[in-house]
């Protein structure tokens, strides 16, 4: 645990030394920021920003995953000759990179809102929602990142794979969803539809977001299904198992791969 | 509101009042204190320790044009029913109450005037239209500055004309649609003039069916579990200057023609399947200067033809304006469209025969070269999305996907399936500037 | 003692390890020597764990490590070429690594003082030299005086002063009774100091003695040239 937090600790540092970290926290923060100057109300905000919270997010956590595990690799050799476990080697990094993008994006993102009327308790779950959701991303697609970057030796060819599951998780899955709606539209699909998002954690993350807004209205009976079942403290909860679980998904087979392989 | 509405808004009913209620002299405010000219009236006076104890012994002593003057107190008497011109004047909010059993206050002669009553808990009742005010086959009523309270209808007119309705307070306790009245039911009548009325928690604020060459004006209906008015089978009446909020639909107009909807406020008709103005068979309309703010839907639209749809504003709505493939001839100019989840959704993608001309849409991005205020390229309003969602409805879990935006993108970039001809041929570059001045005060008022 | 009995090792198509087998005693410097792509590197991985075997065992003093990270808690590693993380100083990439070990910590002084790195304590490891990255390198296989000392190419890079230091303190540490595998491709290098010379080829040991044994062997006085003889050896015994 203490060696872990060490990798993590300098993990977290060598990210921080290039400029970018920061500017990504202050992509959000100024973003939030016109928002709140050009007149929005933070409810108005808050979808706003939901577009870019899902493309954004996961795309520089993936891309920032992939890269800077391989940039981690040439000093990984120096650790692993230490007495240490491969896997704590794994999780300090992975932790590094994923709190300090986590971190920057909350503060970013989180200032801004909490500075700007965020007053009444309702408005502070959505935040907090919002926020979560945007954590939960960023923890999912650096561990997407690692377990590529771990099976594959030209940073290139992973580079290629995790942009087309980026694309594919971000657009594709939806444009499929669109034609399973469109090829089953005489059948109640209310239900699967709800399992099909379930397993794509960029839909979790948007209609959880989404249900707390009001443009939830418009969902019609859809979206009353959806209600009900992100309502219920057994659809919370598989939702957040179902985040969960694609963060420890690709973590597991990332450091499966990790203590496996030769350096 | 600009100050000469104001006005009119006041001189027009006095007017109104003046020419209908000449000889009987018009009463003023809600607690009609004794003006004068009525000193030669014959006046009754009914209290609890008054000689007369009762409203229907004072009805069957008053002379016809008599005046009865009803103290505080409570009075539970039982259905009362007025037959005869008199004018009714209550002082100190005396309570006329039906104890549930029965309706309240049944008017059947001409030349009624009611006034300063509480008026509460008629009977409810599956087979009968009860109220706490019924109103029969009667000219030139006044129902005044009275109030009424959890009664099953509030005010019923029915087979009446000439009557006026005004400066009321209608409370009801409706929980489900299925079980509840409307609090101000107008049937069958014509010439009513409906004005500065307040209404909340009836099945529809204002129903109106069979009602002709009618006035609506400066009411306030809302939280009602149905729609804020309703309108059937109606014609050549005018609504201006209404608000209509937080009901499941703010005006609904249906089998109607020649209605003039103007300057009034659809707010809050916000959740699922619910509406700021829903048209089904309404022709030959107008509504204009019209605001809608935060509907689901604002204006929903089917079957309806030749309206003129004029400097409306649709702001912060889901859907602003939903239109059907079957309704035909609509002319929609000089609105404003601001900050809704959709500005026009249709369910057919081949032809519209409706037109958009002449209206502000803040997702327009087109340019205008010879600074005439006019945009140089069309705007196409109906996002492939939207298009989608009307045929398959359940499309809606990907609102707000980044797929569902590549869609429109898309389709604007190479559009296959969204109706071409439902174009905005001269869209406005610049917010129309008086529409400016209304964000802000309906802002303040949220 | 390290033990090593019928290492193979593939990448690919290629051969690396070829069922080695050896034993590295304690109070010994063993020399690995070979051409390039040897398999010397890949031995020495084996033993640190950053390579895994595909058969055969590596013992260390009758316990089999099988890629066991605490075995490590005994060894030093110095690689071929060092990469550190680029934001540290030296002193701060000194406390890391000492943070990472924990416990069994040393501070490197000696050593430190032997190659004259006082000055680039408070340097960012980023500007250094190759030669002094090595240096670092060497430190910070050291400093916690491992019982055992894997050393690829120790002294590549290094100026002959800062080179013919490390000898005399390589010398010490035999006679302390440490464990020490030095791999070089340089045989001159190895042959005064080694008291034992592995020649690998393709992945196979050829020669396995004495560096005094070799030349006697083959007939040539220096260590270099009996190499050379055995590998002209082998590829006329291939013809």
């Amino acid at each position: 645990m203490r060696q872990m937090m060490t990798v993590a600790r300098q993990a977290a540092r060598e990210l921080m030394r290039g400029w970018w970290v920061a500017s990504y926290g202050l992509f959000f923060m100024l973003l939030a920021w016109a928002l709140f100057a050009f007149g929005e109300r933070p409810a108005q905000a808050v979808v706003s920003v939901l577009d870019l919270v899902l493309l954004v997010i996961p795309f520089v956590s993936i891309v920032v995953g992939v890269l800077s595990f391989y940039n981690s690799r040439e000093f990984a050799e120096l650790l692993l000759a230490q007495p240490v476990a491969r896997s704590t080697v794994f999780f300090g990094q992975y932790l590094g990179l994923s709190v300090s993008l986590a971190a920057a994006f909350t503060v970013g993102l989180g200032a801004p809102f909490a500075w700007y009327g965020w007053s009444t308790r309702d408005q502070a779950g959505t935040l907090l929602v919002l926020l979560l959701a945007g954590i939960f991303l960023t923890f999912i697609f650096v561990a997407f990142a690692f377990a590529i970057a771990v099976r594959t030796e030209n940073r290139l060819k992973a580079l290629g794979a995790a942009i087309f599951l980026w694309l594919f998780l971000a657009l594709v899955y939806d444009g499929l969803l669109l034609a399973v709606i469109m090829a089953f539209s005489a059948y109640p699909l209310e239900k699967p539809l709800l399992g099909l998002c379930v397993l794509n954690p960029l839909d979790v993350a948007r209609i959880l977001i989404l249900l707390r807004l009001d443009v939830a209205a418009l969902m019609g009976y859809t979206g009353a299904v959806f209600k009900q079942f992100f309502g219920s403290t057994l659809g919370l909860g598989l939702a957040g198992a179902c985040l969960a679980a694609w963060v420890a998904l690709p973590v597991l087979a990332g450091v499966n791969a990790y203590a496996r392989r030769d350096f | 509101m600009s100050m000469g509405r104001w006005l009119l808004g006041l001189i027009f009913p006095l007017f109104v009042m003046l020419a209908l209620f000449a000889p009987s002299d018009a009463t003023a405010g809600t607690q009609p204190a004794a003006p004068q000219g009525q000193a030669q009236r014959p006046t009754l006076v009914v209290c609890p320790t008054c000689e007369v104890k009762r409203l229907v012994d004072a009805l069957r002593e008053a002379p016809t044009g008599g005046r009865i003057v009803v103290q505080s107190g409570l009075y539970v008497e039982g259905e009362i029913v007025v037959d005869k011109p008199v004018e009714i004047v209550g002082q100190g909010w005396p309570v006329i109450d039906g104890a549930g059993k029965n309706q309240v206050l049944t008017v059947k002669a001409d030349d009624v005037s009611i006034s300063g009553l509480v008026i509460r808990n008629s009977a409810k009742s599956y087979l009968a239209d009860l109220a706490g005010l019924r109103v029969e086959a009667a000219r030139r009523c006044v129902i005044e500055g009275n109030r009424l309270i959890d009664n099953f209808f509030g005010i019923y007119l029915a087979a009446s004309e000439d009557c006026v309705v005004r400066d009321n307070q209608v409370y009801g306790n409706a929980t489900s649609e299925a079980f509840s009245g409307n609090g101000i039911h107008l049937w069958n009548s014509h010439h009513i003039t409906l004005e500065r009325n307040y209404v909340t928690g009836h099945r529809d604020g204002l129903y109106f069916e069979f009602l002709h060459a009618s006035a609506v004006r400066h009411n306030v209906s809302e939280k009602n579990v149905r729609y804020g008015l309703h309108t059937m089978y109606s014609a050549d009446n005018y609504y201006q200057s209404n608000l209509l909020r937080a009901n499941l639909a703010g005006v609904v107009l249906m089998y109607s023609k020649r209605l003039r909807v103007i300057d009034n406020r659809f707010e809050d008709n916000w959740g699922a399947a619910c509406y700021g103005a829903l048209l089904k068979d309404l022709d030959d309309s107008e509504l204009a200067d019209n605001l809608f703010f935060h509907n689901s839907v604002a204006l929903y639209a089917e079957d309806a033809n030749r309206n003129f749809l004029t400097k409306n504003r649709f702001y912060n709505n889901g859907f602003a304006v939903r239109i059907m493939a079957n309704a035909d001839s609509n002319a929609f100019s000089g609105n404003v469209f601001e900050a809704n989840a959709f500005d026009v959704t249709t369910n057919s993608s081949t032809q519209s025969a409706n037109s958009f001309n002449g209206n502000y849409w803040d997702d327009y991005r087109g340019y205008d070269l010879d600074h005439d205020g006019i945009g140089d390229v069309p705007f196409w309003p109906v996002r492939l999305f939207g298009l989608l969602l009307e045929e398959y409805p359940a499309a809606i879990v990907l609102l707000r996907s980044p797929f569902a935006e590549l869609l429109d993108t898309a389709e604007e970039a190479i559009p296959v399936l969204t109706p071409r001809n439902l174009a905005d041929e001269k869209p406005l570059i610049a917010r129309p500037s008086w529409s400016k001045s209304r964000v802000l005060k309906n802002a303040s008022v949220q | 003692m390290v033990e090593i009995a019928g290492l193979k090792k593939r990448f690919g198509s290629i051969r690396a390890l070829d069922g080695i087998s050896l034993a590295i005693k304690p109070g010994e410097i063993t020399a690995v020597v070979g051409p390039n792509a040897a398999g010397k590197s890949t031995l020495l991985r084996c033993i640190v764990g950053l390579v895994y075997p595909d058969a055969g065992e590596i013992r260390i003093d009758g316990l089999s490590i099988n890629g066991d990270w605490r075995c490590r808690r005994r060894l030093g590693y110095v690689a071929q070429t060092a990469h550190f993380p680029e934001s540290l100083s030296v002193r701060e990439l000194f406390a890391f690594i000492r943070d990472i070990r924990g416990a069994d910590s040393g501070d490197g002084k000696e050593l430190i003082g032997l190659f004259g790195l006082e000055g680039a304590l408070d340097r960012p490891v980023r500007q250094l030299s190759g030669g002094t990255r090595q240096k670092i390198s060497i430190v910070l296989a050291t400093m916690f005086d491992p019982e055992i000392l894997i050393m690829d190419e120790p002294t590549a890079g290094l100026d002959p002063l800062s080179s013919q230091r490390q000898k005399k303190w390589l010398e010490r540490e035999r006679a302390r009774g440490k464990t020490i595998l030095v791999a070089s491709h340089i045989i001159a290098e190895v042959e005064e100091l080694s008291d034992r010379v592995i020649f690998l080829l393709d992945g196979k040991v050829y020669f396995d003695g004495a560096p005094g044994e070799a030349a006697r062997l083959t007939g040539e006085r220096t260590l270099e040239r009996a190499i050379a003889a055995m590998m002209e050896q082998r590829s006329s015994c291939g013809r």
